[in-house]
């Protein structure tokens, strides 16, 4: 699992998520239209696009909440219309999700959020239990007081670290990040980018990360994806994206936001 | 795919090597625990001790915590522990998901008692506050309407007639089904019963007095609390949840104006017209079954009808309709205020919603009942 976390190019990388053909609407309306995505094992990859373009949407869909029109999607290899029921839950249990609205569970505590994962699926003794919901909630950067909190007792940028431990809960495979990033203070966001960068490396964690953020997008992706006109219109390493004429991308990228951020990494990299 | 947690320990005088292997995961949480332990058991009296990580296959932050305990359960007893052949990705993890205790506040602990006594004070206090409560609600509500009813530009027509729909209109045939089972119901008891004395025609006198007095509004009102006091309730709790109506407030518009006096006020027109409905359904219910049950010709069934009420029988159960609709609202929208963040206390408040509203329809009933028959009506 370790040895899949390089990330050079060429060869033939296992793929984690193949999404072909994706075709997704709501009524009239197409969302996604003939979609092609890859997603490599042990990749952070970023995801761009303007804000409802369809982000989210894809995310579900991958997931299965929304259902698609048309086109196929596999996950380690297994296209996610063929499986039985026991072999969808054995993919699920290997998949984390963090919602754009973090999704926690009202009625329960954030240290029960993180649990419910670890009680659903494997036995661990009460002790340890406690423990690594603890150890997660203390990873994810919260103090241990806020283990006994609820969800309407926190703040947006807690609910986000309370979704991403109970997200982190059972170490997944995959991580699905729906701006993970957004409503957290700098600080905060660079320590988010730095502990998804570390599972990455350590874990070999594969990343599905929708986001706005251009500092993460330059400090922890491997590759970035960007959606447009209903289809993905350029995956690469940013530099690819940084070179790439659409006028999206152009706007994105060397808008004034964007221009100051590149010149600095720029700058950094010499 | 993957190898349970293996541990072997190899002891020699004062210093123990333990080597780990397989795969150290959360989904073998268990098998990891139990070797971890037998790692402390057998070093236990080692005075140095190295941890070999060289031979495992995978780690994740479970794995590396249950081990990195084990080291520092070794630590605490005194012995020097250190890890061998870990790789970098298996070192920055235990440094990450190192061992530690986390210290959480104690809640403070009640006895069985105190929380028995405590329980039945704050219920006592809530239930002050929420005559208090509702009180001041009802001023509220009633210059809304007040302030609606003066200047009628400022009445929501769209909103009403929605809210009439909703309330009023599509109650209907729930209404007029249980009125009607519920008037041939008591029309059949009545006849069976009356038989024996040869008296079966008063069954008519029965069951007309007891629909339009009593049954047709109760029943409408019952409903009402169910169907619609429960909507207004989840409605509104969840607008509540949502901050939707911190946003209202915000911006200067008021939430009972906007949301809840033409809930109310559609409530309040609703509930005469369903008892109306309610009325006339279970007098035809009664109707059905006096002709094929009791063997009375519908001629007879109405000259007894006749006799039996008057305008005033009907006029006692539909002047109470408005004022049960308007406990009915006003108890659905104060809890609808009431929900806090979560799902839970949104059925909370439904379900508290539900049952007051029920109690209170059945209190003024009775409130109403003594001042009719005080007043000789
Ligand atoms: N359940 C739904 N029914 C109808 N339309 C929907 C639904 N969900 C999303 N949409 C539409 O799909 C489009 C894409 O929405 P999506 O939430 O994926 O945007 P996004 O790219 O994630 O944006 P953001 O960056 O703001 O989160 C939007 O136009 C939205 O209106
Ligand atoms: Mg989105």
């Amino acid at each position: 699992m370790n040895e899949a976390a390089g990330t050079e190019q060429g060869g033939a990388r296992e793929v984690a998520i193949r999404v072909r053909g994706l075709t997704v609407g709501f009524g009239e309306k197409l969302i996604m239209d003939g979609l092609d995505l890859d997603v490599y094992r042990g990749e952070v990859l970023g995801f761009v696009g303007a804000s409802g373009v369809g982000k989210s949407v894809l995310t579900r869909t991958i997931l299965g909440l929304v259902r698609k029109r048309k086109g196929s999607i596999e996950v380690f290899g297994r296209n996610l219309d063929e499986l039985s029921f026991e072999q969808r839950r054995a993919i699920e249990r290997r998949w984390g999700v963090l919602f754009q609205h973090g999704a926690l569970f009202s009625a329960l505590t954030v240290k029960q959020n993180v649990q419910v994962p670890m009680r659903e699926y494997l036995s661990l003794s009460d002790r340890l239990l406690d423990e690594l919901a603890m150890l997660k909630i203390a990873l994810v950067g919260l103090k241990p007081d806020a283990a006994d909190k609820y969800p309407s007792e926190l703040s947006g940028g807690m609910i986000k670290r309370a979704a991403l431990a109970r997200a982190l809960a059972l170490d997944p495979d995959v991580l699905f990040l729906d701006e993970p990033t957004s409503g957290l203070d700098p600080i905060g966001a660079g320590e988010f980018d730095e502990l998804i960068g570390t599972l990455q490396k350590t874990l070999g964690l594969t990343v599905f990360m929708v986001t706005h953020d251009l500092d993460s997008l330059y400090s922890i992706c491997d590759r970035v994806a960007a959606l447009a006109d209903r289809k993905v219109i350029e995956a690469g390493p940013i530099d690819q994206l940084l070179a790439s004429e659409h006028p999206w991308l152009r706007a994105y990228f060397h808008g004034q936001r964007g221009e100051r951020l590149h010149l600095a990494y720029q700058a950094t990299r010499g | 795919m993957a190898r349970e947690p293996q541990l072997s320990v190899t002891r020699s005088d004062a210093a123990a090597r333990a080597s780990l292997s397989g795969s150290w995961v959360v989904t073998a949480a268990e098998a990891a625990e139990a070797a971890a332990a037998r790692l402390t058991q057998e070093a236990r009296a080692a005075r140095s001790v190295s941890i070999d990580l060289s031979g495992v296959a995978r780690l994740d932050t479970a794995g590396a915590w249950i081990i990195d305990r084990a080291r520092q359960e070794l630590a605490a007893g005194g012995a020097s522990v250190a890890y061998a052949g870990a790789s970098a990705a298996h070192e920055t993890l235990i440094a990450e998901a190192q061992y530690r205790v986390f210290e959480t506040p104690e809640r403070p602990r009640v006895g069985p008692l105190m929380g028995f006594l405590s329980d039945i004070g704050l219920s006592v206090v809530g239930f002050g506050r929420d005559l208090a409560h509702g009180v001041e609600f009802l001023g509220q509500v009633v210059r809304a309407i007040g302030v609606a009813l003066l200047n009628p530009s400022h009445i929501r027509l769209a909103s009403l007639v929605h809210h009439l729909e909703n309330f009023g209109f599509r109650s209907v045939p729930i209404i007029a089904l249980i009125s009607f089972l519920v008037g041939a119901i008591v029309a059949q008891q009545g006849i069976f019963q009356l038989q024996n004395f040869g008296a079966t025609h008063f069954a008519v006198d029965l069951v007309g007095l007891i629909s339009l007095r009593e049954l047709g509004v109760l029943l409408a009102a019952i409903m009402m609390a169910g169907r619609s006091g429960s909507a207004i309730t989840a409605e509104i709790g969840s607008m509540k949840m949502r901050e939707e109506i911190d946003a209202m407030r915000v911006m200067g518009l008021d939430p009972v104006e906007l949301l809840i006096a033409p809930r109310i006020l559609s409530l309040m027109i609703a509930l005469p017209m369903l008892t109306f409905i309610a009325d006339m359904a279970a007098i035809f219910g009664a109707l059905i079954v006096s002709v094929t049950y009791g063997g009375l010709s519908p001629e007879i069934f109405f000259a007894r009808l006749r006799t039996a009420i008057g305008l005033n029988t009907f006029l006692v159960g539909l002047i109470k309709a408005p004022f049960m609709a308007l406990v009915t609202g006003i108890i659905a929208s104060v809890e609808g205020l009431d929900v806090q963040g979560s799902a839970e206390s949104l059925g909370r408040q439904v379900t508290a919603s539900v049952v007051k509203a029920i109690f209170m329809v059945i209190l003024v009933d009775g409130l109403f009942a003594m001042f009719f028959a005080a007043i000789k009506y």
